[in-house]
């Protein structure tokens, strides 16, 4: 049987881990080379490493933070933030990286899901998609969750999977950083009509919501980082909750 | 300590930071084989496992890695497709592979998702490739081709069908997990594969 994955997620701009609530008010929350060796001793079966450096030299200390980062875990590594370009997603596979995740990119040229596919495997495309809860039901929103896209969430997801997406990243702008819960109904929608696997992504606050987006809401995985940050609970402390509402995890 | 020499297998595709990453985890130190004559360079070979099956066996044939494989007898690991081409044939692209064991590689047809990706279960039999390693224990998987059990299975695993996890062949091994990714216990699995023959 399948575990569900627990996934930490690192916001990094100029080479420090940063979080905020709903994407703004960045506060600086350590060493992302620390915070991965951490996470990778307590259990997470995956890393996730954002970028959100908007500058020339942010990019370039992010590479090298990936290296270090690849050199110093044995998980699953997606990288993200601000891909636009296969050649970017090269550079990010040779320094380590196993999947690498595209967002804004992928709406604006949704080609580039399907040239990533064919270039570095289904299995190595994330798309992340940023949803939010608007007078038109769950709509797909850019740039950092500052645009509505008028896209819908549900074909969106569908549309990247056809296009060749290996796996769905989908953070609930509404409930990000509010540690009220996962958004549950879009979670399960998506998971529901997709045949690749959906991680679930913002408003992680105690062990119960991740057992709650991954049974209820039939997510594949579950990702969160301001309560892993903080230390609320540690990885080992949601798995051994997730163990005992017999939910599969490794352990 | 003499650093062990591992020898990565080049076939012109898939990303082999992760293989190199974790071997150096453990103390060892890797070189690119990318002729035959390679091999007499290091001390054990690890085919890594990222690719399509039919473009990893013609590149193997053009550079004539191909043989000098079959011929090696040093300990040798295939990972996940690596493992898949120490068989007989592969549906991936309809091919003949290095024949060392005569099984073949078939795509999943089942329900669930495919490719069957992430952390599942492993039945493990003794075998000195899974030394201090429990039975039970979790790997990572991405693959959307198996290995039915056979003979050469020392390692089970269930995805819908029963699916073989581990073969070993005399000095031939393969893994259809990831055990550069497979957390300390895939580490722990290298380690043993450094260890073999010493």
């Amino acid at each position: 049987m399948l575990a569900k994955r627990i996934i930490p997620c690192l916001d990094v701009k100029n080479g420090r881990t940063v979080k905020g609530v709903n994407f703004d008010n960045l506060v600086d929350a350590g060493d992302p080379v620390e915070l991965a060796a951490r996470y990778y001793a307590d259990g997470a079966d995956e890393l996730v490493l954002l970028d959100i450096s908007a500058t020339i030299e942010g990019r370039e200390t992010f590479i090298e933070i990936v290296r270090s980062v690849a050199k110093t875990i044995a998980i699953p590594f997606t990288v993200g933030g601000g891909i636009s370009s296969t050649e970017q997603a090269e550079k990010l596979i040779k320094a380590g990286a196993d999947k690498v995740s595209i967002n804004t990119a992928a709406i604006q040229e949704p080609r580039l899901i399907g040239e990533l596919a064919e270039e570095f495997g289904s299995q190595c495309v994330v798309v992340a998609i940023d949803t939010m809860l608007t007078k038109k039901g769950w709509e797909v929103v850019s740039h950092a969750g500052t645009k509505p896209t008028g896209i819908m969430t549900v074909p969106w997801a569908r549309t990247c999977e056809l296009l060749g997406a290996g796996e769905i990243l989908l953070t609930s702008h509404t409930s990000d950083g509010t540690r009220e819960g996962y958004a549950i109904d879009i979670t399960r929608k998506v998971s529901q009509t997709l045949r690749i696997p959906v991680i679930a992504s913002g408003g992680a606050g105690q062990p119960a919501h991740f057992a709650e987006v991954l049974s209820k809401g039939m997510a594949d995985a579950a990702l969160a980082a301001g309560v892993f940050h903080y230390g609320l609970f540690s990885i080992a402390h949601v798995k051994e909750y997730l163990r005992k509402q017999n939910i599969a995890v490794r352990y | 300590m003499r650093k062990i020499k591992v020898g990565i297998v080049q076939y012109g595709a898939g990303n082999q930071a992760s293989v190199i990453n974790a071997l150096e985890q453990i103390g060892a130190i890797t070189m690119p084989v990318n002729v035959a004559t390679d091999i007499d360079k290091v001390d054990k070979l690890i085919i890594p496992g990222v690719g399509h099956a039919g473009k990893a066996m013609a590149a193997l044939r053009q550079t004539g890695l191909d043989s000098a494989i079959c011929k090696s007898k040093i300990p040798l690991l295939g990972v996940c497709l690596g493992m898949q081409l120490l068989g007989r044939s592969s549906s991936e692209g309809n091919i003949t592979c290095l024949e060392i064991a005569d099984y073949d590689t078939v795509k999943f047809n089942v329900t669930l998702k495919v490719p069957h990706i992430g952390w599942n279960q492993v039945r493990l039999r003794e075998n000195p490739l899974f030394h201090a390693i429990p039975d039970n224990e979790w790997f990572y998987f991405v693959h959307s081709y198996y290995i039915p059990n056979s003979k050469y299975s020392i390692a089970k695993c269930t995805y819908e069908v029963e699916f073989t996890a581990a073969v070993q062949l005399a000095n031939f091994w393969g893994v259809q997990f990831h055990p550069e990714k497979s957390g300390k216990t895939g580490l722990r699995v290298l380690k043993n594969f450094i260890e073999l023959c010493k």
